[in-house]
């Protein structure tokens, strides 16, 4: 055994630092969520929503399109099927927000910053946060990135976020997939197991709309109407930087950086 | 790819074909109903021999059709999720309970039936337990475990029947997680079903798409251009590569060997990272579609990155071999014998541990396989150690194809148009990282998909895997499990 310690010793620390200054997030490359530009558009064109399988782009009345956020699955079929460039490639991936509507595009990114969590969130759980996970009907993907996030490169215990088996001693409850008819009694019942204040994170685009696997004979379309969600996070998956910084923003610990569809280079400064 | 034989067979042919078959060393890959015409058809998909499949159709008369799981056992589940999912009776079963629906669900009618549009009622019951007898049985308890487990982990129940630290007999319970992924194909273009199947099982994503988008260009009779085919064995290479890694870690997590399970899932996220890099997507997502790749990946540094990784996996994979705290917990632990291996359906890795010399990419080589050499890993001991060896020979020839790729990698268009006709068909087939894939396609006669069955590897190697576990003890659990390298999203669908 100790030639495994040497073994791990030898090959140094390869945590990173990140959100701290001068730390690496990891996501060299990573795509993130299309920017819409609607200037761009044509007019009568429906390109971009024929081609979005979850429609999470579809056609406004009288012209133009909604873009929600909520829905994307990050396929980029709509990047390729618009041919004036209103949706471009973008590594826009911290999409974590306290409102549901901020994931919707508007064309002033002026509504209401997110609303306020209990003000004592941070004083209380600042420093330490338990989360227990519950698969509703996932493709396993966010679970691939959740697990990532106690590798050594994320290493989340450094932040002093830890997963916990048990339902009585989680703070935030984490919940993927679009909610199965069978898994949403066990779902519920995780729920009613956590003490309060208990908080409620929608990870993934299918726990936050359904994404392109909810409905059907199976499935519900996520927490909404289900559950009082505190965070909404899509994505397909998140990736393990995006999952901290949903985690870190429900903590006030980081600001939220989308509002009303659009990344914000400083955030709410929350 | 070799074009699959039709043959049309009548119901009570069924059982003497099968018998014939196994007799000639074939074995039985899948079976699934869909509804032609708002008829009932069945489909087997049998390997007869070498680079050609066999599918025989079948018509049920008046909704029935003799079963065959007594004839070859992994067919049992098939049986039960045709007669959940599409309402086909099977005569002579010798297990009839519901698979895919869980116990206390009820729909309308079955939901694959054409135009149904259905909910499930569900209340809750306890699954069925097998009789227990003896003189011991009133110390006999059963622990219900899931299907919200602890840490990270896909839903499932599991039930064990237990004697203290023995494990007498043990129940999987799955299919929580059932979506109805199938039946979300249907209406939808040929476009959409690679977005779509990427989300059937996230870590198979290159895997899904290209077993689907071969069924589609089947379907087609289109020409993948040279250059896409090549990079497909390139994505799916890197897909085995960081859920190899994975699997070596979280082997080490349930043998309690810290510094293991720590470099293991570094070195899967070293992986993660390349891919994101290449594709922009750390599961390699967006890049297969039908006739051959969305675009050109992103092929600059990969050498160098993956040379590295190789640099840091040769002394790993060296110290797991030899340390003996960890050697101890996986030698003789799980052991699947190869016979039953055989009989429930056991795949990909599973399998290749336990003697059957079997792999997709040389028996059925699709994509630029038959171009390249490689080593199929094999072992005979079938435990724990077995299927980690056969990961850890798999890691090295995954990263030998990726840089011989790399090498003799053609030039040219990496798509071409592919649109599946009206009324076509197709079969598709990938040996994911996890084992044998298969896709089998209906096109309507409004161009549409009509029906999309998708097997996929951990169906049929849950079935094989509580073979392993009965009569054996609860320490071990954990590590049998974790050996297997299962996931529920893909068994459920």
């Amino acid at each position: 055994m100790p030639v495994w310690t040497l073994y791990g010793l030898k090959q140094g620390k390869v945590s990173q630092r990140w959100p701290a200054v001068g730390g690496d997030d990891g996501q060299s490359g990573v795509l993130g969520f299309p920017r819409f530009d609607p200037a761009q558009c044509q007019s009568g064109c429906r390109d971009c929503a024929d081609a979005c399988l979850p429609q999470a782009i579809t056609l406004k009345e009288g012209g133009g399109v909604n873009v929600d956020y909520g829905r994307c699955v990050q396929c980029q079929l709509c990047v390729t099927a618009c041919p004036s460039g209103a949706f471009t490639l973008s590594s826009d991936w911290a999409f974590g927000v306290r409102a549901r509507e901020d994931l919707v595009w508007a064309q002033a990114a002026n509504s209401a910053a997110g609303q306020m969590l209990k003000r004592e969130i941070r004083k209380v759980f600042g420093r330490s946060l338990h989360v227990r996970h519950v698969d509703a009907g996932s493709c396993n993907g966010c679970e691939s990135e959740l697990q990532a996030l106690n590798n050594p490169y994320y290493n989340l215990h450094r932040l002093g976020v830890f997963f916990t088996p048990s339902p009585r001693f989680a703070d935030l409850l984490l919940v993927t997939g679009p909610v199965t008819y069978a898994m949403k009694g066990p779902l519920l019942a995780a729920y009613e197991g956590m003490p309060e204040p208990r908080f409620v994170m929608a990870a993934g685009t299918c726990a936050c709309s359904g994404g392109t696997n909810g409905g059907g004979y199976a499935c519900g379309r996520g927490l909404d109407g289900l559950l009082p969600v505190d965070v909404w996070l899509p994505g397909c998956p998140p990736n393990p930087a995006a999952f901290i910084h949903a985690l870190l923003m429900l903590l006030q610990r980081l600001p939220q950086r989308v509002r009303g569809g659009h990344l914000m280079e400083d955030g709410d400064g929350r | 790819m070799n074009a699959p034989l039709l043959q049309d067979l009548a119901p009570s042919q069924l059982p003497e074909r099968a018998r014939a078959l196994l007799e000639s060393g074939g074995r039985l890959q899948m079976a699934y109903a869909w509804f032609p015409d708002g008829a009932i058809e069945l489909r087997y998909l049998a390997a007869a021999r070498p680079k050609v499949f066999e599918i025989w159709r079948v018509r049920p008369e008046n909704g029935t059709a003799p079963s065959l799981a007594a004839v070859a056992p992994l067919l049992s589940w098939y049986e039960r999720e045709i007669a959940d999912l599409c309402g086909v009776r099977f005569e002579g079963h010798p297990e009839p309970d519901p698979l895919v629906l869980l116990p206390g669900a009820r729909a309308s009618a079955p939901p694959l039936t054409p135009g149904a549009d259905l909910r499930i009622d569900y209340t809750p019951q306890f699954a069925r337990l097998p009789e227990i007898a003896g003189p011991d049985r009133a110390d006999v308890q059963v622990l219900p475990f899931g299907p919200v487990r602890g840490d990270v982990l896909e839903s499932a129940q599991f039930l064990f029947l237990y004697i203290g630290e023995a494990i007498l007999h043990y129940l999987p319970k799955l299919f929580f997680k059932h979506r109805g992924m199938e039946k979300r194909f249907e209406g939808l273009n040929a476009p959409f079903a690679p977005v779509l199947a990427e989300r059937v099982s996230g870590v198979d994503s290159v895997a899904h798409a290209l077993a689907c988008c071969q069924a589609l260009e089947a379907a087609a009779g289109c020409a993948v251009p040279p250059r896409a085919h090549w990079l497909r064995v390139l994505l799916a290479e890197l897909e085995r590569l960081y859920n190899h890694l994975h699997y070596l870690g979280h082997l080490c997590h349930t043998t309690t060997l810290k510094v293991g399970e720590a470099q293991g899932k570094y070195l899967e996220e070293l992986a993660k990272q390349i891919n994101g890099r290449l594709a922009g997507s750390r599961f390699l997502r967006g890049l297969v579609i039908p006739g051959g790749l969305h675009r050109e990946p992103r092929l600059d540094g990969l050498r160098e990155s993956l040379a590295r990784l190789q640099e840091q996996f040769a002394p790993y994979a060296e110290m797991l071999e030899t340390s003996t705290t960890h050697l101890d917990r996986l030698i003789t632990t799980g052991v699947l014998p190869r016979r039953t291996a055989f009989d429930q359906g056991a795949t990909g890795p599973i399998e290749r541990a336990s003697g059957l010399d079997r792999d997709l990419r040389r028996d059925h080589p699709y994509a630029a396989y038959d171009e390249l050499k490689f080593p199929v890993a094999l072992r005979t001991a079938g435990d724990a150690h077995a299927r980690q060896q056969v990961r850890l020979a798999e890691i090295e020839s995954s990263l030998a194809l990726i840089r011989a790729v790399l090498d003799e990698l053609p030039e040219g268009p990496v798509h071409a148009e592919c649109t599946p006709p009206p009324g076509s068909e197709g079969l598709g087939w990938a040996e994911s990282p996890r084992g044998s894939l298969y896709y089998a396609v209906h096109v309507g006669s409004d161009g549409r998909i009509a029906r999309m069955k998708i097997k996929s590897p951990s169906f049929s190697n849950w079935r094989a895997f509580p073979f392993t576990v009965h009569d054996t003890n609860m320490m071990d659990y954990a590590i049998d499990e974790a050996s297997f390298g299962l996931t529920v999203a893909g068994c459920d669908r």
